[in-house]
């Protein structure tokens, strides 16, 4: 548990960079701080770490007031990803990853070991490993900087907008891999954004700051999105906010068609959707082609699980050249479709539940 | 004159004994050392501390200044005359000459390395000795040579004075030829001392190539 018992910061020159912050961070929990650039969250996150001193009130870990525990033991069980990454000019790719291990006291082959494998989570090429950081490019640099934090495997886990100069696709793999190792670790993750979809994607909570410092609301996503506690936070979510809200929306109660079975080439025939559309299934790869035998087929598209959200769900069918979108059983085997007129209950529920 | 100087350089007996080239370049590259080391000592803690900290700036450059307005041969005369003659005096004036370059290189290469590198160092739980030895001194590596050649160079060629207080080295060749108005040998002096001079800095040019390979470019 990370507690903020009000606290505030200002800088010399009179900046209000926190105001009378309050917070309880659940252990093994994401949270996220979002706001406006220069709205005090580098200045909040780096008061766990002791890299800034608040000028008034505690931070608390487990109870502990951060500022009786000697600085460098703290920062050891605290990975941290900068905002620019911070990597050492002067070292390779692995012993930049591998510096903290050093600093814990294993030898040097130990440490390269251990950063090899961070290296891989972070999804960087082995070949990468014997480079300067100069000798990359920005998103590169940033994976580094966040295979760095995870190389000692700590408790408590601060990164400064990590994804900020990785493309759209790589930082979808990214956060999915962030997601997956707090599910399974259950690391205590605190990270900053600016980007509101990011920390709706992202957070168990959201911490939404305004500038000079306010908390404006520290709610779970939903609530976030559905019950605004101020007008920043309002328009910070208007945008997409309907459709946004279905991601917390399950496909529970959904009814669904059977699908026939295929015929010898493999093909599965649906007249009913009209232009005599037929679905050809790719098992490995989780994916549908849609043809309508005369001239479309489609890119493949991705065949929904049950536990996939009902924004996903809508998605996979607008997206669908057939207007219907193949669902999977608990087992993975895929059985049947839907299509939005049997989305439309859950639709309507979802709206009057939000509104 | 020339023709002095190169007779003097193939007589066989000017390369043997106390008085040989040999023997004065030993003492002169010795003393050089001593007066290098000594600064050094000096040098480079204050300017890692003060790179590091900050604090002191200002009496820095201005104690700098001071002392590379010293004149060298003054100071160890009066050094002669405070302590008697021996090694001391002229190495005490070597270190004061050479303190100002090797304190400039240092700390400005300590205080030149990125501060968000120092940050990164800082907050992923460096202490501050290992933010100094394995993050701010190899990177300010450049700069540090850079300053200990420039203090070599001086030392070299002002370590020529040594030899005004009876202390050998190159300059007693030249000290030497002025009172008997042998030319030749006051040439052989400068010659020798010049050419030590480029030597070594081909040496520490080249040095300074091999610690620092161009990856030290800052990244981004
Ligand atoms: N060392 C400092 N000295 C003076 N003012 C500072 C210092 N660090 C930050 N500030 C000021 O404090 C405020 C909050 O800064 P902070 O870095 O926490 O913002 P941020 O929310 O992380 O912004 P960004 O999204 O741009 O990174 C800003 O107005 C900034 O100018
Ligand atoms: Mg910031």
């Amino acid at each position: 548990m990370i507690t903020f018992e009000s606290v505030s910061k200002s800088y010399p020159g009179g900046t209000r960079a926190v105001d009378e912050l309050n917070l309880e961070i659940a252990t093994g929990s994401f949270t996220v701080l979002v706001g406006p650039s220069g709205c005090g969250k580098t200045t909040s996150m780096r008061m766990i770490n002791r890299m800034v001193t608040p000028s008034s009130g505690r931070v608390l870990i487990d109870g502990q007031d951060v500022s009786g525990i000697r600085a460098v033991t703290l920062r050891l069980g605290i990975g941290y990803v900068l905002q620019n990454a911070g990597l050492f000019p002067h070292r390779t790719v692995l012993d930049n990853v591998g510096t903290v291990q050093r600093l814990l006291g294993l030898n040097k082959a130990q440490a390269r070991a251990k950063a090899y494998e961070a290296l891989e989570r972070v999804g960087l090429d082995a070949s990468l490993a014997l480079r300067y950081p100069a000798q990359l490019s920005g998103g590169q640099q940033q994976r580094v900087g966040v295979a760095r934090a995870l190389a000692a495997d700590p408790p408590i886990l601060l990164m400064d907008e990590p994804f900020s100069a990785v493309d759209p696709i790589v930082r979808l793999e990214l956060q999915q891999e962030v997601q997956r190792l707090q599910a399974e670790i259950k690391k205590t993750i605190v990270m900053v954004t600016h980007d509101i979809d990011e920390a709706l994607t992202l957070g168990d909570k959201i911490a939404v700051l305004a500038p000079g410092g306010v908390l404006q609301q520290y709610a779970d996503p939903l609530s976030i999105l559905t019950r605004p506690a101020t007008n920043f936070v309002s328009s910070l979510v208007s945008k997409d906010r309907g459709f946004r809200a279905l991601s917390f929306e399950s496909l529970t109660g959904l009814s669904t068609t059977e699908l026939p079975a295929p015929d010898t080439a493999g093909r599965i025939h649906l007249p009913t959707l009209g232009n005599g559309f037929s679905a050809e299934i790719n098992h490995d790869a989780a994916t549908v082609c849609w043809s309508d035998g005369v001239t479309v087929r489609s890119a493949p598209q991705p065949i929904i699980r049950p536990g996939d959200s009902l924004r996903t769900g809508l998605d996979a069918v607008l997206a669908s050249p057939s207007s219907a979108a193949l669902l999977a059983d608990h087992d993975g085997n895929i059985g049947s479709y839907f299509t939005l007129a049997d989305l439309q209950p859950l639709l309507s529920k979802a709206t009057r539940v939000s509104s | 004159m020339i023709n002095d100087m190169l007779s003097y350089l193939g007589d066989a007996a000017n390369w043997t004994g106390t008085a040989g080239i040999p023997a004065r370049l030993g003492e002169h590259l010795w003393y050089s050392f001593l007066a290098v080391l000594a600064a050094s000592i000096i040098a480079v803690p204050l300017g890692v501390f003060i790179g590091h900290t900050g604090v002191g700036k200002v009496i820095l450059v201005s104690a700098s200044n001071v002392l590379r307005a010293l004149p060298s041969l003054g100071i160890m005369t009066l050094l002669v005359l405070l302590m008697g003659v021996g090694l001391l005096p002229p190495v005490i004036a070597l270190v004061l000459i050479a303190v100002p370059p090797i304190l400039a290189g240092v700390y400005a290469g300590v205080a030149n390395v990125e501060p968000a590198v120092v940050d990164a160092a800082r907050a992923i739980g460096m202490k501050d000795s290992r933010i100094i030895l394995q993050v701010e001194l190899p990177l300010a590596l450049p700069l540090i040579l850079g300053g200990l050649r420039g203090a070599i160079l001086q030392v070299i060629a002002t370590a020529t004075i040594a030899a005004y207080v009876n202390l050998g080295g190159l300059g007693r060749y030249i000290f030497d030829g002025l009172a008997l108005y042998d030319y030749g040998q006051v040439l052989v002096g400068a010659v020798l001392v010049t050419a030590l001079a480029l030597v070594l800095d081909g040496l520490l040019a080249l040095l300074a190539r091999v610690l620092s390979p161009d990856r030290r470019l800052v990244s981004r």
